[in-house]
């Protein structure tokens, strides 16, 4: 763009000027940016089993309420006071103008202009909601075994700017920006661009390679299982599965569903699939300690066994879970448990009173009560140790 | 004024083409402006690419301070835009001389409607009576205003200042439009420790003094249970800056600096209504006579009816404004038959008369005088409320249309709240009140805003209001939110 123009006359001037220099507005956007992602930090715990994230459905972004950013000021509570409205000509006394959305699920059409809704909703991505809290998990006790490497990466799409290297250029948002541009002067085509059209990518790129690692999921889907039970369950291993993937290329994932019967099923299986019966803990222990043994050698493999389950066991079965525990413990990184109990006053089962005789660090024993402690235990397994060397 | 450059025709760039043709458009609307009778500032148009346009959108004043409320603005703006949900097309500040901003990307017949829209504007800034105070330098005052934040921030570290002035814009809309009148009468804030004024003052007295002593003792007793401040203190930011006793003085300066752009701002909200119709009613008489092509013509009506648009569930200030504005030309242009008789119009004196009302109304006065039963029936005006999950409409009746719109913009449509106590318990600690006039207020934001509060008064703070129709005190006491029923 050109220098200053200016055209003068007795009662008016214009100024056309390059303003490129001029970043008022971005800055204080990424402050706003920044605090968004400081209150999703601070939320995560609610955050993370939010039912539309899970039952997002492969949905790229997801809305999250934050609390924290709202501007509070004194304001009238809108649900109790009357407003000003225009009709078509024919508006009648009783007429239903709007309908309010209710549980705040996002399905309403006029979000934007809805009073008294008393958060921020912002909006974020899964991904980058996942990078949030995976930020500081890694896989636990991981160790160098021979032969196979485990791919870990990260790219990091730091920025798209309007200036950079040609070779980095984004072609395709460089032409929607152009056609945007059109748009507004009325013509929606890709002509003339102009440097404010262009966009840059840039980005940073970190491999590491790792051992091998495989990790099995192990679900009670028994009769005792209600609804919450199972929600807790795949909340938390939609998240580990999410978190592998994102953390770890080449992460190896068995999924393992169990009543009195153990069977290896698909993913899909795993997360949607309903079943009933008694419940018989060691039959998926076997199971996984045979596929343990047909598939992943320990010497190659770094093993991560976990078992989500609400403790009702058949009561003669829990002294051999014990001792198949203690065969985990000896070939695999480490064991994970968790228990779901919809009270927190409940007593402890029985299944994890025998287990409390578990004396290694490796066993890592958590109990879920609530929602919110999905994420608490997600650091309790995943909380990344010092590589050792084998 | 900027210099005059002589532009080159033989050497011109686009833009220089562009900036030439856009003269030439401000010249013809200009023109015709005088000829309505319109008596614009000299106007400094500035074209402006859609960034910088959404960025003083969300600032409302260029080079404002920063601020992550500002950048929430902008970006919500942004993301506006781009999606095409919505467009600035001008924005008009109220300096002398006055500037406008036009989007680059408008096209030439869309600038030459903005242009007469400004115009419109920019008269209306010149000549009501309640831009009369108006500092008419406030974007360098804005500027220099973001410089000493900037400097606390440097000196204070940005997060401190951050946090502060989150708590001072929490209350920012609480300040008293009566403050001028308040200032050019010299009547101070009575402080409960006031001396007296000056050291002769006892003189006065000196004949009734000893018959007065005892009573003297009496009144001061009474003086040292006198509440202080002694009247209800409207404006939250001046008490504060004046009597807390914890803030040091780069944060009284912040207030004082919100304080200012809260005020330059409050004439403007005072008459949307008026202004956005006054802009309207004559961004279309000046396009009319404008040589327009069928199909600009075309465009320009879509684009104009989408802006007069009516709206469910607000009003639409273009629309309403305008529709007054023609409706009381109409009526002093042609009055009844009673009207001429009991009111004694002669006819013919629509002009002057809007421009008359352009002068000494605010909106509430506007609605109030020109918001007819006629008028209200043919914008088919209602209230409505909300039953359970819907929005019902509730009333019709125009006088109660009428009466609701204006007690909406009542106090620009937020609470009445007012310092009651500030030194509540004899302990300095600050009891706020609601002067509740029948809508309650959300709590959960009040709570969160005590804490603001808390954080600016450094003690206790209090506010007392009506919920469930029950009198109630909510507190904060710098570590929880309480609150308790009060008789």
């Amino acid at each position: 763009m050109s220098d200053t123009i200016t055209f003068s006359k007795g009662m008016f001037s214009i100024t056309k000027q390059d303003w490129s220099l001029h970043r008022k507005g971005p800055i204080d956007q990424t402050r706003h940016k920044e605090k968004i992602k400081e209150a999703i930090k601070k939320n995560l715990s609610d955050i993370v089993s939010e039912e539309n994230i899970i039952l997002s459905d492969g949905k790229k972004t997801i809305k999250v309420p934050i609390r924290s950013l709202e501007e509070y000021r004194f304001r009238y509570d809108h649900n109790q006071s009357k407003g000003v409205g225009q009709g078509e000509g024919n508006s009648k006394v009783g007429d239903v103008i709007g309908q309010d959305q209710g549980d705040g699920s996002g399905k309403g059409k006029e979000a934007g202009d809805q009073p008294g809704v008393d958060y921020y909703e912002a909006e974020v991505s899964i991904d980058e909601l996942a990078e949030l809290i995976f930020e500081d998990l890694g896989l636990p006790n991981l160790e160098e075994k021979k032969h196979q490497e485990l791919e870990s990466e990260s790219v990091r799409f730091t920025d798209v700017r309007k200036v950079g290297v040609l070779a980095n250029l984004d072609k395709k948002r460089t032409i929607m920006e152009n056609i945007k541009r059109n748009a507004m002067a009325g013509d929606a085509r890709f002509k003339d661009v102009k440097n404010d059209d262009l966009r840059f990518k840039t980005w940073d790129r970190e491999v590491k390679l790792q051992s091998n690692a495989v990790v099995i999921a192990m679900m009670d889907v028994s009769g005792s299982m209600g609804d919450f039970e199972k929600y807790i369950a795949r909340s938390f291993y939609f998240w580990m599965v999410r978190f592998l993937r994102t953390k770890y290329n080449n992460v190896n994932i068995i999924f393992i569903s169990h009543h009195t019967e153990a069977k290896e099923v698909t993913e899909e299986e795993f997360f949607n699939k309903g079943e009933s019966g008694g419940t018989q803990v060691s039959s998926a222990y076997e199971l996984a300690l045979s596929i343990i043994d047909e598939r992943f050698n320990p010497q190659e493999w770094n093993i991560y066994p976990f078992h989500f389950s609400d403790g009702g066991n058949l009561p003669w079965d829990n002294d051999r879970c014990v001792d198949l525990v203690l065969k985990f413990i000896d070939i695999c990184n480490i064991f994970g448990y968790g228990e779901i109990r919809e009270s927190h006053y409940s007593l402890m089962s029985t299944l994890m009173s025998a287990y409390s005789r578990v004396d290694n660090k490796k066993f890592v024993g958590v109990t879920i009560s609530d929602k919110a402690e999905v994420y608490p235990a997600l650091r309790r397994f995943f909380s990344e140790n010092e590589v050792t060397k084998k | 004024m900027a210099d005059l450059d002589i532009l080159d025709p033989s050497n011109s760039s686009q833009d220089d083409r562009d900036i030439a043709e856009l003269g030439e458009a401000i010249d013809t609307c200009l023109e015709l402006a005088h000829g309505f009778g319109l008596d614009p500032y000299q106007v400094h148009f500035e074209v402006v690419p859609a960034y910088i346009m959404y960025e003083f959108g969300a600032y409302l004043i260029p080079g404002r301070f920063n601020h992550w409320t500002h950048g929430k603005a902008y970006y919500r703006m942004k993301t506006q835009y781009d999606y095409g949900l919505s467009k600035i097309y001008e924005m008009v500040i109220n300096s002398n001389p006055a500037t406008a901003f036009l989007m680059e990307a408008n096209s030439l017949w869309q600038q030459k409607m903005v242009i007469a829209h400004v115009l419109g504007h920019v008269d209306f800034f010149k000549h009501n009576a309640y831009f009369g105070h108006t500092n008419r330098q406030m974007v360098d005052i804005a500027s220099l205003h973001a410089e000493r934040i900037n400097k606390y921030e440097y000196d204070h570290g940005t997060e401190e200042v951050e946090k502060y002035l989150d708590a001072v814009l929490s209350i920012e809309e609480h300040i008293d439009t009566t403050v001028r009148i308040r200032q050019e009468l010299s009547l101070p804030l009575e402080t409960s420790n006031s001396q007296p004024e000056s050291p002769y003052a006892d003189l006065w007295d000196l004949d009734n003094q000893t018959k007065d002593k005892a009573k003297q003792a009496q009144k001061d007793k009474e003086k040292a249970r006198k509440k202080f401040p002694p009247n209800p203190e409207k404006d939250l930011l001046r008490f504060i800056m004046t009597y807390s006793r914890e803030l040091e003085d780069w944060q009284r300066d912040i207030i004082e600096i919100v304080r200012n752009e809260a005020l330059y701002f409050l004439p403007q909200k005072q008459t949307k209504i008026m202004n956005e119709g006054w802009a309207s009613l004559w961004h279309q008489r000046i396009v009319r006579e404008l040589d327009f092509n069928d199909s600009e013509y075309t465009e320009y009506a879509q684009l104009n009816s989408g802006v007069l648009s009516p709206n469910r569930r607000n009003i639409n200030p273009y629309y309403i404004g305008w529709k007054i504005w023609e409706d009381i030309e109409r009526r002093w242009d042609k009055p009844t038959s009673e009207e001429k008789e009991r009111l004694k119009r002669q006819g013919n004196e629509g002009h002057n008369k809007i421009f008359e009302v352009r002068e000494l109304d605010n909106d509430i006065s506007f609605l109030r005088n020109y918001l007819t039963k006629d008028l209200i029936e043919e914008l088919d005006l209602y209230l409505y409320e909300k039953r359970d999950d819907q929005w019902v409409i509730v009333e019709k009746d125009w006088q109660k249309v009428r009466d609701g719109l204006v007690a909406s913009m009542t106090n620009f449509g937020d609470p009445y709240i007012v310092v009651e106590d500030g030194d509540y318990k004899q302990n300095g600690e600050l009891y706020l009140k609601h002067q509740f006039e029948g809508t309650p207020l959300d709590v959960s934001y009040a709570e969160k805003v005590l804490q603001y509060v808390h954080h600016l008064w450094g003690r206790g703070v209090h506010l007392e209001t009506v919920t469930d129709n029950k009198k109630v005190l909510y507190s904060f006491d710098g570590r929880s939110n309480t609150r308790r029923t009060v008789n």
